[in-house]
């Protein structure tokens, strides 16, 4: 078989990688994270183009450039760029800008930006997010701190809590782990739960899920519990006060799990991960948004340079 | 004997038969957009011995291509395609649903950036039970094939 690459590949959709080409990224994340290269980007020239202010997105990937010893351009919101005053299209205004970088990561508030810019730019492109379609890199960071804490993908049990319809990071997620055999239990209110096409493909690929109805009967079970918010917005009051505390998780609550049990969360949390849980071992969102550096370092790695890392 | 034909012979041009009663709208609405010029006779709700009723239209001096015919068959997989040279059929299209649907078709999805932008929106097609679902190659979001035809 193939030795997997990802030279001058563009990283646009989860489903265009492979399971091995998952695999090369989070060996190459924990390789980077506990071996550092900071002259392996020397002489490159990193394009940040943020169409759309995303603040934690962006940090996590300038200082992955930067730790790998990369040089940065770009602009850190669309709206105050000479390019959106102009009305220049986005083919244009990325063909140009692909033709000053050796790799160009951006964040665009409509779905599809990224795909397309990949048509008009020679330059690797590595999407930071396109309106409500992908996040690849919080799907690969996810990955990654899972395979960290875990020491495998293969084979673990999944709760997905919260919010689970609009959250794009647990659908990609679960497309995902769908590939290493996880098995998930899927926990939200009605009006948020998993969406009927999603469930359609996981059934299509053999994945074995469960709706339950607590937390409480999942934690014994698990190795990971991934926490998304359930928004206020989406209930009226008097409902939402009702729903919300289901879906809390808190340090009491924890004293069935396994040893190994993590809890992931994609930040910010509002109130779903109770403060008193940070101090317990289960703990793990910190180390995770800290892990969107290494992964985001690794994509940057593997993109551009053409032998092993 | 033969046959009184229900709808006007043409001489040369398509004629798409066997169309489900009720679909023809759809298909005619299509034909419209790949040419607002073509001369099309129609005949909705005519007796068929295969279908109960069916819709049938006949576009004159008009020869699809394989691309455009297979296109057409989304919206009624029964349909055939007959070529008419001198009143007569000269050819059929064997009908099959084509794998990606590229250009004719806008993305449903307001905020897909294909809409601003110089490119032409493309879809890969999959059926999925008794409907056809076609998915935007930009925007990653599925539709049904009647969304994505606008009807
Ligand atoms: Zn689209």
């Amino acid at each position: 078989m193939a030795i997997p690459s990802l030279y001058q590949k563009d990283i646009i959709s989860i489903a265009d990688l492979s399971r091995e080409e998952m695999e090369l990224i989070v060996a190459t994340a924990e390789k980077l994270k506990h071996t550092p290269r900071p002259d392996l980007l020397q002489n490159k020239v990193i394009a940040s183009c943020f169409f759309e202010a995303s603040t934690r997105t962006r940090l996590s990937f300038e200082t992955a450039v930067l730790r790998l010893g990369g040089t940065l351009i770009g602009f850190d919101n669309g709206g105050n760029t000479s390019l959106a005053k102009k009305g220049e299209t986005l083919a244009d205004s990325m063909q140009v800008i692909g033709s000053y970088s050796d790799a160009v990561v951006m964040r665009h508030p409509q779905e599809g930006a990224a795909r397309l810019a990949s048509e008009f730019t020679k330059s690797p492109i590595i999407n930071g997010g396109d309106g409500s379609n992908q996040h690849p890199t919080q799907t690969l960071l996810d990955l990654f701190s899972i395979y960290e804490s875990q020491g495998k993908l293969e084979g673990l049990k999944i709760a997905f809590v919260g919010d689970l319809k609009y959250g794009r990071t647990v659908h990609s997620l679960a497309q995902a782990c769908a590939r290493f055999n996880c098995e998930f239990y899927l926990l939200a209110p009605d009006a948020l739960s998993m969406p009927d096409y999603l469930l359609a493909e996981l059934d299509e690929q053999g994945v074995k899920y469960q709706c339950v109805e607590s937390m409480e009967e999942v934690i014994p079970l698990v190795d990971i519990i991934y926490m998304t918010r359930v928004q206020k917005e989406r209930f009226d009051e008097t409902e939402y006060k009702h729903i919300a505390s289901r879906y809390i998780l808190n340090a009491e609550m924890l004293t069935e799990a396994k040893d190994n049990l993590k809890v992931l969360h994609p930040l910010p949390r509002v109130d779903e991960i109770n403060v008193d849980v940070d101090k317990t071992p289960y703990a793990y969102y910190f180390q995770q948004a800290e892990n969107g550096v290494y992964a985001r370092m690794a994509l940057l790695a593997l993109v551009l340079t053409e032998g092993s890392i | 004997m033969k046959k009184k034909l229900q709808v006007e012979a043409i001489c040369k041009g398509t004629v798409i038969d066997h169309i489900p009663a009720g679909q023809g709208a759809k298909i005619l609405r299509r034909l419209q957009l790949l040419d607002s010029e073509l001369r099309i006779t129609v005949g909705f709700n005519l007796p068929s011995e295969q279908l109960g009723l069916k819709d049938i239209l006949k576009v004159e001096n008009r020869l699809f291509t394989t691309k455009e015919a297979n296109e057409l068959s989304l919206f009624a997989p029964t349909a055939t395609i007959n070529v008419i040279e001198d009143y007569e059929v000269t050819r059929k299209f064997p009908m099959s649903t084509p794998d990606v649907l590229e250009g004719g078709f806008d993305c449903p999805n307001s905020n897909c950036i294909s809409h601003n932008e110089p490119v032409e929106a493309c879809f890969r097609v999959r059926k999925q039970d008794d409907d056809i679902r076609l998915k935007c190659k930009y925007c990653e979001k599925s539709f049904s094939k009647d969304i994505v035809a606008g009807i």
